[in-house]
């Protein structure tokens, strides 16, 4: 078992099969996606509170969630390549990075869009908010880090380690900014509270959550692969893959 | 080959660091007086009403506090990876976590431990009084290590980069959140007489946590450093 997983980590293996999952990965997210938002913004009722609002949920919360989901997938590749120094491991959570910083931002920028008519602000100090904001800069964190290396192994290297003191530290900033709000703030504006979500909302907003993550899994496998190809480029069978996709122009 | 005792290196690498510092009184003295200057501006960007100072005063101090080490921070590693004996440490038989404690325990003596003495004059500043200055420097007492402990992590994964500083501030100070939150919450609610246990107690714990982990990762980010 261990064996098997290990040569699928191997540089060609890799490349080989993750071709097609992101592949189907992405066929995948768009067909999901289609589907949920012809639900979220058609087929699901006003709630009776939101109003018509309520449809930002259908983007908000999947990117909340693929926000913490792709920091965890980081940390576990991050520890992976540390480990096991899996090279596809580090690739892939070097490219995992930029797109959870985008969903982080893109929950940011949609629960404002919900907070202006719901809670009357774009902006609350709120603990769950304060905590997404922070993860963004965490995410920024990594990134730069990322790029202000040059040599690429190293770069990825010490990014995995600021990964895995980054989880580390995420249920203590968690925590410590929940506490600080409530500490400060007395009553918060509730979120949404919802005893039970009807199966009507429920559905576009798993849809959506699943559209996401295969769109996450797609986007990451492509340019994990783009790196890949960019940083064995000396190698025999990047060599050999290059030559038949020019038609066998040296053979 | 003979080799010294962990417990004689450590103390020699300690003195060491301290003396070092000690011999550069200049650098020692510019983010102390970078803390007493952020400090000293908020009343003037805004209005200086005493109740309203009293009000911002735990906030400001332990944010000038924050940058201030940050600003330190960068000198722990720089001379010592610049001239090799960096990698003169990572060579020798002692355990490079613990030799990596010696190195931020020297670095908080000469630059956290200033930052309590000149705070209580900060703290009259911005009329911060009685018993709410005692928990100031109490939590600045447990804040400070911390600092230290987790900038030396991101100060070692850009020890090797030329112009690190500006990427430290954006590794770091995310990092630092914890510390703010508790340590100024101590102080505000001692200032509105209410129990400070709790933050002082959180400050404690991650402390313990911080000395037991920061000092390995550090010194993994050393290792990949200097590859």
């Amino acid at each position: 078992m261990w064996a098997w997983l290990h040569r699928q980590g191997s540089p060609k293996r890799f490349y080989n099969w993750s071709g097609t999952l992101a592949r189907w990965a992405g066929w995948g997210s768009l067909l999901l996606g289609v589907a949920g938002l012809y639900y979220a913004l058609f087929a699901s009722p006003p709630d009776y509170q939101q109003g018509e609002s309520v449809r930002i949920m259908y983007v908000h919360v999947p990117a909340a969630w693929l926000s913490m989901f792709i920091y965890m997938n980081i940390a576990a590749a991050s520890l992976v390549s540390l480990v096991w120094r899996i090279k596809v491991a580090d690739m892939f959570a070097a490219a995992s990075a930029p797109i959870g910083a985008w969903f982080t931002f893109l929950a940011l920028a949609t629960g404002s869009l919900w907070g202006k008519p719901m809670w009357g602000t774009w902006w609350i100090w709120d603990a769950r908010l304060t905590s997404e904001l922070i993860l963004l800069f965490l995410y920024l964190g990594y990134i730069g880090l990322l790029a202000a290396i040059e040599e690429r192994e190293t770069a990825a290297r010490a990014a995995a380690v600021l990964a895995l003191v980054g989880v580390v530290n995420i249920p203590i900033i968690h925590y410590s900014v929940e506490w600080w709000s409530t500490l400060h703030q007395g009553a918060t504006v509730t979120k949404f509270d919802k005893p039970s979500i009807d199966w009507t909302m429920l559905r576009p907003l798993l849809l959506m959550a699943f559209s996401a993550t295969l769109f996450y899994v797609a986007v990451a496998l492509r340019l994990a692969r783009t790196e890949l190809l960019r940083r064995e480029r000396e190698s025999q069978w990047v060599r050999e893959l290059i030559d038949g996709r020019q038609g066998g122009g040296r053979r | 080959m003979n080799t010294p005792s962990l417990a004689h290196a450590w103390f020699a690498l300690l003195r060491r660091d301290v003396m070092l510092a000690l011999r550069q009184r200049g650098q020692l003295a510019n983010p102390l007086l970078f803390f007493v200057l952020v400090v000293a501006l908020f009343p003037l960007g805004m209005n200086p009403d005493p109740a309203l100072l009293r009000n911002i005063a735990p906030g400001v101090i332990w944010v000038g506090a924050l940058l201030a080490a940050m600003l330190a921070l960068e000198s722990m590693f720089r001379s010592d990876f610049d001239d090799g004996a960096l990698e003169q440490m990572l060579l020798t038989p002692y355990p490079l976590p613990l030799l990596v404690l010696a190195k931020v325990a020297a670095h908080w003596l000469v630059t956290g431990l200033p930052l309590l003495l000149v705070a209580p004059l900060l703290a009259l500043l911005l009329n911060l009084e009685g018993e709410a200055m005692v928990i100031l420097l109490a939590s600045l007492a447990l804040g400070t290590p911390l600092l230290s402990l987790i900038g030396a992590i991101g100060v070692a994964l850009t020890v090797g980069l030329r112009r690190g500083g500006v990427l430290l501030s954006l590794l770091v100070l995310p990092l630092y959140v914890p510390v703010l939150i508790f340590a100024a919450g101590a102080v505000g609610n001692a200032q509105a007489g209410m129990a400070v246990t709790g933050q002082l107690a959180f400050l404690g714990a991650l402390l313990a946590l911080a000395v037991a982990l920061a000092p390995l990762a550090t010194a993994a980010a050393l290792r990949i450093s200097l590859d």
